[in-house]
């Protein structure tokens, strides 16, 4: 009997040992809001660093590197800026646990980019309610921008998959206006989006949805659906795919032999982490999206902020390799979570909402004539603009003009 | 003193710990001991069924899911009372669990553990499947109960003293189940099934609703756990869930009612710290972990207090045979 009150006296001091005391702070708010000092500001994110994502990490460095150029400039207002991040996985309930963490925990004034549709939709209710702010969230999910008056808190920053839609309906009336299309999509609320957003843009045209297949991202492969897909006879192929499997689904279309115009969105057209281990020779005549400034493109190499980009990069991860345009994504929608930072009146998250409602800037690093705007809550996107790309020989090669695409 | 009178005065001590401990800490770490009442329920019903009763199940994440699933189900689509949903998730998995008890009898050692494998496997698969009733791989966002005004709790407070009482209740039920009569059967089987035959008990009957009493503690600490983290998915419930429920009988002590706790806190602190000494080691350390600890303490951490007992009473230069000493004490557990 002895044994067990050591027992329990060994644990109760090992969980004494673990914590601190309940501390009265976070009962008493005051004038200004968790995470922030006259010093620093905290933000956090939650990103796929593991799992059938994490091509999608270097977001977070890409993020980190502009703040960290912020900072050795003195930071925002005097604000040295934090950033922490969490690895998800990918996982809804992993980012749910993460929010949770950096809320509770890691005290963040806002969430910042977390990354995924499916894991910031599984955080957006509880984060609106406690009124943390999740900003510019990585994920070109519709739903972030058309709900402004029940989630306040939450913003997108990439145009909405929904646009990128009416971008390839567009493209494809002008190029192929009797397609048949086959799709293979992400079996998740990224996925379905774009889906949906392609068939009501393509509603009363020619453009015909054949086929349609989805898989799970936790799948290994996607073979057999690919296979059904070509036995479709369809002419073109909607690749609605993340960096993974936007990979698989390149080497498949170039196994079975089938020629369609192969159209990859894109949150899945990195030369660096999909073309190239895909191979670039399957890769060449793919058509995608893009909104800003390719690292590789010769046309950017003398741009300010490309360089900006290129050196403030190397500065801060010099391992990183400053092609993968993920790193240029993180870098510009630092950009803007920077912006509103500096025009944030008061130390208070609401503050900062304001600031962020009202967003009407130019990022250096987004192609000419693509703006971030906000207003109120009349228009929750961002980003409302893309130009087509076609990959050809060894880079993206844009194509026409930018494509404004409000809605 | 009598054993019986430090028997009580430990578990009063115990208990005097846990309702206090929320007042302690922030609400990240109490949402963390939520957490860990909830596994503690299930590490519990599983060692009724390994433990005490010999069987083995390496599908209890199943179980766990159907019941967090019903009781986010039924919070979200049908505002039922989230007290009520807690049998609710217990009667369905009891359900479940003895439909699965059936085919069990005629399996046993890595045959069951193989088949209930399996189950752990379809489980994110079939919450997938059914994407139109469970909002497949997106999840389900439930609210959480909340503190009524006027008690002075905060909610990560009130939710946990919640779980703390169910838990409670859970293991009190426990307790009496392997004191009595019922549990010595059970226990009879475990150790001589043919001599618990030639003594007049029912083994199929004893399996089965062992099997189905152990999958209802999985389905109620399922609900528990949608009290505390307030979102499902099919991710939440993969094999590494069920694989980490054995695991923490194996660090609590098999057959041990106390030793839940301690596998329960080691299967939600362990890999978070895991993950602190290496994010991309996070899988390595918690299995080195878990090996050292089948070294170290065999017996699992219900037995600790006995082995640092020995240690102090060990003579010098006599050698002792740990491993086979520690083994009998976990068998006689509690009994």
């Amino acid at each position: 009997m002895r044994g067990k009150i050591i027992t329990l006296a060994v644990v109760a001091l090992a969980l004494v040992a673990a914590g601190c005391g309940r501390s009265s702070s976070d009962s008493g708010s005051g004038s200004s809001s968790p995470g922030i000092t006259s010093k620093q500001v905290t933000l956090g994110g939650s990103y796929p660093f593991s799992g059938p994502a994490s091509a999608y990490r270097t977001i977070a460095e890409g993020a980190k590197a502009y703040f960290d150029q912020v900072n050795a400039k003195g930071g925002v207002n005097g604000r040295k800026i934090k950033f922490v991040t969490l690895d998800d996985a990918y996982e809804p309930p992993r980012a749910v646990q993460n929010a949770r963490k950096l809320i509770q925990q890691d005290k963040v004034f806002a969430l910042f980019n977390t990354l995924g549709t499916a894991n910031n939709v599984a955080i957006m209710k509880s984060v609106n309610q406690q009124k943390v702010p999740q900003l510019f969230v990585a994920t070109g999910g519709s739903i972030f921008g058309s709900n402004v008056k029940q989630f306040p808190y939450t913003t997108g920053w990439q145009p909405d998959y929904v646009t990128e839609a009416k971008v390839y309906v567009d493209y494809l009336k002008k190029q192929k206006p009797n397609a048949k299309v086959a799709v293979l999509y992400q079996n998740d609320a990224f996925g379905k989006d774009l889906l949906a957003g392609f068939q009501n843009a393509a509603k009363g045209s020619n453009i015909k949805v054949i086929a349609k297949q989805s898989y799970e991202a936790t799948d290994p492969t996607i073979s057999s659906q690919m296979a059904k897909l070509k036995s479709s006879g369809a002419d073109t192929f909607l690749d609605i795919t993340t960096p993974k499997f936007s990979a698989q689904a390149i080497v498949a279309v170039a196994k079975l032999g089938w020629h369609p115009l192969h159209i990859l969105n894109n949150v899945g057209a990195s030369k660096a982490l999909v073309l190239k281990p895909a191979g670039l020779k399957n890769a060449q005549g793919i058509v995608s999206t893009t909104y800003y400034k390719d690292p590789e493109d010769p046309k950017w190499a003398n741009d300010a902020a490309m360089k900006d980009y290129k050196s403030g990069l190397k500065k801060s991860s010099p391992k990183a390799d400053p092609n993968d345009p993920f790193h240029v994504y993180g870098w510009g929608a630092a950009e803007t979570m920077t912006d509103a930072l500096k025009r944030m009146k008061k130390p208070t998250r609401a503050s900062l909402m304001e600031a962020v409602r009202s967003t009407n800037e130019k990022v250096a690093i987004l192609l000419p004539g693509i703006d971030v705007k906000l207003d109120g809550t009349s228009d929750g996107f961002p980003i409302e603009a893309m130009q087509i790309q076609k990959f050809q020989g060894q880079s993206w090669k844009l194509q026409g003009q930018v494509v404004q695409a409000p809605h | 003193m009598s054993e019986r009178r430090v028997r009580i005065a430990t578990l009063v001590a115990a208990l005097a710990v846990a309702i206090l401990l929320p007042f302690f800490f922030e609400p990240f770490r109490n949402n963390q001991f939520s957490l860990v009442l909830a596994y503690s329920v299930a590490v519990l019903g599983l060692n009724l069924l390994v433990g005490y009763n010999g069987q083995i199940s390496l599908g209890h994440g199943f179980f766990f899911a159907l019941g967090a699933y019903t009781s986010a189900l039924l919070i979200a689509k049908e505002s039922v009372p989230y007290l009520l949903t807690v049998p609710a998730a217990g009667v369905v998995a009891f359900a479940a669990g003895f439909v699965f008890g059936v085919p069990a009898l005629r399996l046993r050692g890595l045959y069951l553990a193989l088949v209930t494998l399996s189950l752990a496997v379809v489980a994110p698969q079939l919450i997938k499947r059914w994407g139109s009733l469970t909002e497949g791989t997106q999840g389900l966002t439930v609210n959480q109960p909340t503190a009524p005004g006027g008690i002075g709790l905060a909610n990560d407070q009130y939710i946990y003293l919640l779980t703390l009482a169910i838990a409670a209740v859970m293991f009190l039920l426990a307790w009496n189940l392997v004191r009595g009569q019922t549990g010595r059967s059970i226990m009879a089987i475990r150790d001589n099934e043919i001599s618990a035959k030639a003594m007049g008990i029912n083994i199929a009957r004893v399996k089965t609703r062992v099997f189905a009493v152990s999958a209802g503690y999985a389905g109620v600490a399922g609900a528990l756990y949608v009290f505390t983290v307030g979102f499902v998915a099919p991710e939440s419930f993969t094999v590494t869930l069920s694989l980490g429920l054995l695991a923490a009988i194996v660090v609590g002590g098999l057959g041990s009612v106390t030793g839940a706790v301690f596998g329960a806190l080691f299967i939600e602190f362990v890999p978070v710290w895991a993950g602190d000494v290496n994010q991309a080691l996070t899988g390595f350390v918690y299995g080195a972990v878990l090996i050292a600890f089948m070294f170290v303490l065999p017996g699992g951490m219900a037995s600790l207090g006995k082995r640092i007992k020995r240690i102090r009473k060990r003579p010098a230069k006599q050698d002792t045979r740990p491993e086979r000493t520690e083994r009998t004490t976990a068998r006689e557990g509690l009994t």
